[in-house]
């Protein structure tokens, strides 16, 4: 068919189609940005910890009257306390494996150092995060060790909480291993932290930083486990039970600490938390960014596709007689259909056209506000198809309309 | 005259129900997503002390020098105790306070209850002025409370329901950390947001509220250890609590009321006299390069107002600019599918002003009807972002007068807006050529 007599026809409705054209390219540059940001957050949150989270839970927990923090006594007082407290909850029945740490990945609460190759370097080569913990935290977490060997009992220290001191061995991630020592094994090797040294024992596969408002790199996987019980005026214990037993056990290890010792605070609401909520409630925010963009897609989306059936409802109103005279000179039902159709796709192609500049420019600018990284062209090629379809699916109605107009039409008047 | 474009609009929407709902629902959706995200930007961007931001200061000492910088340049966020202590000691400010977080334990007279664990700031007695914190009964403590280290203690309102069931407790006894301290006031739901006095520990926003002000110098003198962020440049030489007040790590939060410009530049050169003065005494080996800056200079530095927010702003404006074309569209096409009608009341004499009356009444009274199932969508949108925000940020959004007007408004100058080049349109309909054509 030829386009000559869509290309008249559209001149006349100027107006009309440059609003259509444009509403669609409006369209088109916010949803491709909107499903940007929604890919960006569903890959956050899709993000491994490295960590077996089912059946885990959390203990974190304060003592009263215990010695002051720095207290010559106070670091082996609250030490037996701890370990005290890990047996009791070892007892606990259906508990399957129990371990004292400072923190977990996704936690929120974190000590990072600045790792070094050598004493008097003056850059870090990488920043990682400290995780504190016994010789069953590993186990406890169901980290995959991949080279080296674990902490035994033997290799675990006990200090206080503003006590930097390194133990002589560490566990690193892999990612930070890499980072280290490139192309080498990094067990034996010594790192540094502020001219300390120790040595590198091991490298476990995987395992996430605590902090996740940074954006998904790397850098969130450089982390380093040091054998030590931290004992400061708060204690963190990590639970693994049996399958299917976890809440009772998180019921009953209340009950059991405070009436194995009062002397402490355990938030009713904050205080004994298990991992699956941890994770909902440090992907909140993103969940969050992803569902608002949804909501907005879908309703732009809806909005653009009624405002396509509206127009070009008032199109094939307006031109009911021609269309009766075409039929009546022989067009065929289908000729009207694909009338319509192809004046949809030109008009959305336009549309497209522009709105490609401007998601691309939208992009860019979001880039330098609000250090959102570049969107890759596959974003835009969806949003491009997504509405070229959708203007399809949404003239089809009035154009289908449009091709039962009877060719009798012709010979009544407008 | 308008009652009639009033019955005329009411017609003409009647006789096409499906093109009416549609601008309805478009304008509808497009103002309610606005303002749903607007609610939010609006609460965490607010001024949480407009009467007097602009005297509050916060100052910042480079004491790390180009090593500790950000790549900016800039400066720590936070003070270390030398520093906070020297301007302390100072006072060259109209009022300033140190503080620093705390989180100790209360231990109930009830010996039955469980001790609790409460959040709070160890600050000096001119925080309670400076701040102009409210207060339900007694005050602050007084200057000689913060030299003699006195043992007493502001709580809130909501502590002060929990333990004393919310009866005048002033003069009554708190044990704190295993200490008794004495009551000498309780604030009246004093909870700001953004919490300004402390932004790089609560990051902006707080879902918990201080709970205690103890004295500064008191909370030291007994290692009430700071809860909130410390960050070090070089591992403390000595451990401990004691340690950290040894380093150069910072982990203090200052404040200081500076009432006009001319004292803030006073204030600022003595800052940088100082950082000079350590300059040459060899603490720092690097030029002063300090920051005094006032509360929404401060807040904005800070990043308060989470990038994810403005987004999403920017980005339901979109929507809203998309359903505006959208309304325009539908309305140029009603309007001139009535161009004949248009023709016989321009033949019968009808002025081009009129026109523009009759067809901006209806396009108006599209907006309020959008307006109003905006107004409905809002509510429900405000109401949900309770669900998939993060708690501190949502449970500040609220509906109030204010935010529904503002609704009602946008949805009908957005309309007549996007109605005035339809209009505009059907303005132009040629009588002769109309009539002619029936």
């Amino acid at each position: 068919m030829s386009t000559h007599p869509i290309l008249a026809a559209l001149r006349r409705h100027k107006a009309g189609v440059i609003l259509i054209a444009l509403q669609i390219a409006l369209t088109l540059a916010i949803v491709c940005n909107a499903i940007f940001i929604i890919g960006q957050r569903v890959d956050r949150v899709n993000r491994p910890t490295g960590i077996d989270e089912a059946n885990l839970f959390v203990i974190s927990q304060q003592w009263v009257g215990t010695p002051e923090d720095g207290a010559p006594d106070a670091v082996e007082k609250i030490d037996s306390l701890v370990r005290a407290d890990l047996d009791t909850l070892r007892r606990l029945p259906g508990v399957e494996s129990v371990a004292a740490t400072n923190s977990l990945p996704l936690f929120n609460s974190s000590m990072i150092n600045g790792i070094t190759l050598t004493p008097d370097q003056k850059n870090s080569t990488l920043s990682a995060t400290m995780f504190l913990g016994d010789e069953k935290l590993m186990s406890t977490l169901g980290v995959q060790l991949v080279a080296g060997r674990a902490f035994t009992a033997a290799d675990v220290q006990h200090q206080g909480f503003r006590d930097d001191a390194l133990p002589p061995s560490v566990i690193v991630s892999q990612a930070a291993a890499e980072k280290l020592f490139p192309n080498q094994s990094a067990v034996g090797k010594t790192i540094y932290s502020d001219t300390k040294g120790t040595t590198i024992i091991g490298v476990v596969k995987l395992l996430e930083s605590s902090m996740v408002e940074t954006f998904g790199n790397n850098s969130d996987y450089y982390t380093i486990i040091e054998p030590v019980r931290q004992d400061g005026n708060i204690s963190r214990y990590v639970v693994k039970t049996r399958p299917g037993q976890q809440a009772a056990v998180m019921a009953a290890a209340r009950t059991a600490l405070f009436s194995a010792n009062p002397e402490r605070v355990i938030d009713e609401d904050r205080g004994i938390r298990s991992f699956a909520e941890i994770r909902h409630e440090a992907y909140r925010a993103d969940r969050g960014m992803a569902i608002l963009m949804a909501v907005v897609c879908l309703i732009m989306l809806c909005v653009t596709a009624a405002g396509i059936v509206g127009l070009t409802s008032f199109w094939v109103g307006q031109r009911h007689r021609q269309i009766g005279v075409r039929r009546a000179l022989g067009a065929r039902k289908v000729d009207i259909l694909h009338y319509f159709q192809i004046e949809n796709l030109m008009i959305a192609g336009g549309g497209v056209v522009v709105g490609v500049v401007l998601a691309v420019g939208l992009n860019l600018w979001l880039m330098s506000q609000y250090e959102m990284p570049r969107m890759p062209v596959i974003y835009v090629l969806i949003g491009m198809v997504a509405l070229l379809a959708l203007g399809q699916a949404a003239v089809f109605v009035p154009a289908r309309r449009a091709s039962r107009v009877s060719p009798i039409e012709a010979t009544r008047a407008a | 005259m308008f009652a009639y474009y009033l019955e005329l609009a009411l017609r003409s929407l009647k006789r096409s129900p499906g093109l009416t709902i549609l601008m309805v629902l478009s304008i509808g959706f497009g103002v309610a997503a606005s303002m749903t995200t607007y609610s939010v930007f609006r609460a965490v961007s607010g001024d949480p002390i407009p009467w007097k931001s602009s005297q509050l200061f916060v100052p910042q000492i480079d004491m790390w020098g180009p090593t500790g910088r950000g790549d900016d340049g800039e400066p720590p966020v936070a003070m270390d105790y030398t520093d906070a202590m020297k301007l302390m000691r100072d006072h060259r400010a109209k009022l300033q306070s140190a503080m620093y977080q705390v989180s100790p334990s209360i231990v109930p007279a009830d010996a039955s209850k469980h001790p609790i664990n409460v959040s709070g700031h160890a600050v000096y007695s001119e925080f309670f002025p400076m701040l102009d914190v409210p207060f339900k009964y007694g005050n602050g403590w007084s200057a000689d409370d913060d030299e003699q280290r006195a043992a007493v203690v502001v709580i809130s309102s909501k502590l002060n329901e929990k333990l004393f069931g919310g009866a005048n407790s002033v003069g009554k006894t708190v044990n704190v950390e295993g200490k008794d301290y004495r009551v000498v006031g309780v604030t009246n739901d004093w909870n700001p947001q953004p919490r300004f006095y402390d932004v790089v520990n609560s990051g902006g926003f707080s879902t918990g509220l201080d709970d205690v002000f103890l004295p500064f110098e008191r909370a030291i003198a007994l290692s009430i250890p700071n809860d909130g962020n410390t960050n070090c440049n070089a591992i403390p030489a000595e451990s401990g609590f004691v340690g950290l007040q040894h380093s150069s790590c910072v982990w203090i939060a200052y404040m200081a009321e500076l009432d006009d410009a001319a004292t803030a530049s006073t204030y600022k050169a003595y800052l940088d006299g100082y950082a000079h003065q350590q300059q040459q005494s060899g603490r720092f080996a690097w030029a002063p390069n300090n920051r005094l800056r006032n509360l929404p200079d401060w807040l904005d530095s800070q990043h308060v107002v989470p990038s994810d927010t403005k987004v999403s702003l920017l980005v339901a404006l979109g929507l809203l600019i998309v359903c505006l074309v959208n309304t325009a569209g539908l309305l140029l096409a009603k309007f001139l599918r009535r161009s004949s009608e248009i023709g016989v009341r321009r033949a019968l004499g009808a002025q081009r002003l009129s026109i523009y009356a009759q067809f901006l009444t209806e396009a108006g009274m599209i907006g309020l009807a959008g307006g109003v199932l905006g107004l409905l969508l809002t509510g429900v949108g405000v109401a949900s972002v309770g669900w998939v925000l993060p708690k501190d940020i949502a449970a500040l959004a609220r509906v109030d007068l204010m935010l529904l007007a503002m609704t009602l408004l946008i949805a009908v100058v957005a309309t007549l807006l996007a109605g005035l080049y339809p209009t505009f349109r059907a303005a132009r309909v040629q009588p002769a050529w109309q009539l002619k054509s029936n």
